[in-house]
């Protein structure tokens, strides 16, 4: 298997409070990955190891490495700012900037000094408002407030501003659980769509979601990789026990 | 049967009428003294508002002078809460986002929240004489300088702790929406923080600047006061505080008319420049996160 991101030995604490139990994964390049288990079971948490999220908890701490095509992102010559524009986040709610529709998209490719002049980046916003299926909807409204569009627009518009600043990995925090069915749909095809040049993390509880979208499972429970494996194999036949469990509907 | 427990809810809905009352009485209250504060700025005011007043500077000394206008002291006041609010804000809005972004509820953010606050809480007669004390050391005469620097000290405190208070309520989710696309803290401040909270900002400014041109206790000592309008930063300057204040301590009649009308005056900028703010906010809000 063609490893994109690596956990070794990777412990996590809040306090003195244990949240991640010595995880050892493998997570395969340019597929989707989703990571189930019951709530609680330290799924986001492992997701926020990727981006170095967890840090914005106060009193956290960590033992292990995460590496990101064979670098450890908890190295001290790593700077966050560049893993996070490495592995981007697709947020559990869509939260737009307090810009407009045009900025959202352009503010990190700014920052990121990316494009040279305005034409590059008004090419780059098309591009990216495009691929998130966007563009036909707001191609006429680029300058109104991000804020005006409907929730399942504005998913789709943090979608386009995360891929703007050409990250390789993206990160889904439960990514359509504040949206209604057909917006989900939506965002999902957009994933489906996207894993031939990403890889992709999603975090799920709703387990016909995985079943749609994963190429590769992990199971956790209570802060331990149960079962880690292809999505056909998990599914169709589980090795563990409390996978079956789960799976069957026991939790 | 508990749909009849009448003895209950009547003595609750009494409990409410009786607290509606209270309120009402309050409120009244309030806006009887407003409207009363109002009413006799006008009516002594009014008589003597000519068009003489706002263009001509005083005829015969502002003290015992009859004629002319204030001219000196609506110009030495835009200059001084002017410049005042200017300096303010240049320290204030660095300090309101080095407390959000890096201090935080820290210990030292606490400290430093809790100076802002004694400093807000200081008379302004004591800002005045402290500033008199300091141009003595340094053998600076009252000017325009010394008004606009004491008035920035006045405002300062009120502006950055107005604007704390809006910074704080700043979405975490939108901060965080910044950061996973690889921003740095600073860009977070600069680019989110204060775009999201630039209504509130802007009413902490005009908060500042409402207390910068009513001040008179520390302009006496430090800006002085003269007829003519102002032409250099080293020279004392009139305001409209003063303005009042001395001709209303007049013992002719007319003089003390045209007080009322100095601060009739004074009254319409302040209430221009917040009706100004509130337009300015609500065009400032269409991009804001509610």
């Amino acid at each position: 298997m063609d490893s994109h991101i690596q956990v070794k030995n990777l412990n996590v604490y809040y306090g003195k409070q244990q949240a991640l139990k010595n995880i050892n994964i493998e997570i395969p390049k340019n597929q989707i990955t989703t990571i189930m288990g019951p709530s609680g079971c330290g799924k986001t948490t492992l997701l926020k190891t990727f981006n170095r999220f967890f840090e914005l908890t106060e009193d956290t701490s960590l033992t292990g490495e995460v590496l990101v095509d064979g670098k450890n992102i908890y190295d001290k010559d790593v700077d966050v700012t560049e893993v996070r524009k490495v592995v981007g986040l697709l947020a559990q709610r869509p939260s737009p900037l307090p810009m407009s529709i045009y900025e959202n998209i352009a503010y990190g490719m700014h920052i990121h000094k990316m494009k040279k002049d305005r034409s590059e980046y008004k090419a780059a916003v098309r591009h990216y408002l495009e691929i998130a299926g966007l563009w036909d909807e707001v191609q006429k409204r680029l300058h109104d407030p991000a804020t005006s569009l409907s929730i399942g627009q504005q998913q789709r518009l943090c979608l386009a501003r995360g891929l703007a600043v050409e990250p390789e990995i993206i990160l889904g925090d439960e990514p359509t659980s504040a949206l209604d069915p057909i917006s989900s749909q939506n965002i999902e095809s957009r994933l489906i769509e996207l894993k031939q040049q990403y890889t992709t993390v999603i975090v799920t509880h709703t387990l016909r979601q995985a079943k749609r979208l994963a190429d590769y499972v992990i199971y956790m429970y209570l802060g331990e990789v149960i079962e880690a494996g292809p999505a056909k194999e998990v599914f169709s036949n589980p090795k563990h026990e409390r996978t079956r469990q789960y799976l069957e509907g026991q939790f | 049967m508990s749909l009849l427990r009448k003895k209950h809810w009547q003595r609750r809905h009494l409990m409410e009428t009786f607290m509606k009352f209270i309120m009402r009485v309050s409120l009244f209250i309030v806006a009887g003294a407003l409207g009363l504060i109002l009413w006799i700025v006008i009516v002594r005011g009014l008589p003597s508002l000519s068009w003489d007043m706002v263009t001509k500077i005083p005829e015969g000394g502002y003290y015992m002078g009859k004629v002319g206008g204030i001219l000196n002291a609506i110009i030495g006041s835009a200059y001084l809460a002017g410049g005042g609010t200017l300096l303010a804000v240049l320290f204030s809005v660095p300090i309101a986002l080095y407390l959000k972004t890096y201090l935080g509820d820290s210990k030292w953010g606490q400290y430093v929240r809790l100076s802002l606050d004694v400093l807000w809480g200081i008379p302004s007669i004591v800002y005045g004489a402290f500033g008199f004390a300091l141009m003595i050391t340094i053998g600076m005469r009252a000017s325009l300088l010394a008004g606009i620097i004491i008035l920035a000290f006045i405002e300062l405190p009120i502006m950055t702790r107005a604007m704390d208070e809006v910074i704080r309520r700043m979405p975490v989710d939108l901060e965080h929406a910044a950061l996973a696309l690889g921003s740095t803290k600073f860009e977070v401040a600069l680019r989110v923080v204060t775009r999201q909270m630039l209504p509130g900002i802007t009413t902490a400014i005009l908060l500042g600047f409402g207390r910068g041109i009513g001040d008179a206790a520390s302009v006496l000592f430090t800006a002085g006061y003269t007829d003519r309008i102002p032409t250099s930063l080293m020279r004392p300057t009139a305001s409209l505080p003063l303005a009042v204040f001395f001709q209303l301590g007049s013992p002719y009649p007319e003089v003390q008319q045209r007080g009322y009308a100095a601060a009739l005056i004074l009254t319409i900028i302040v209430l221009a420049v917040s009706l100004g703010s509130r337009w300015l906010s609500a065009r400032l809000n269409k991009y804001t996160i509610k």
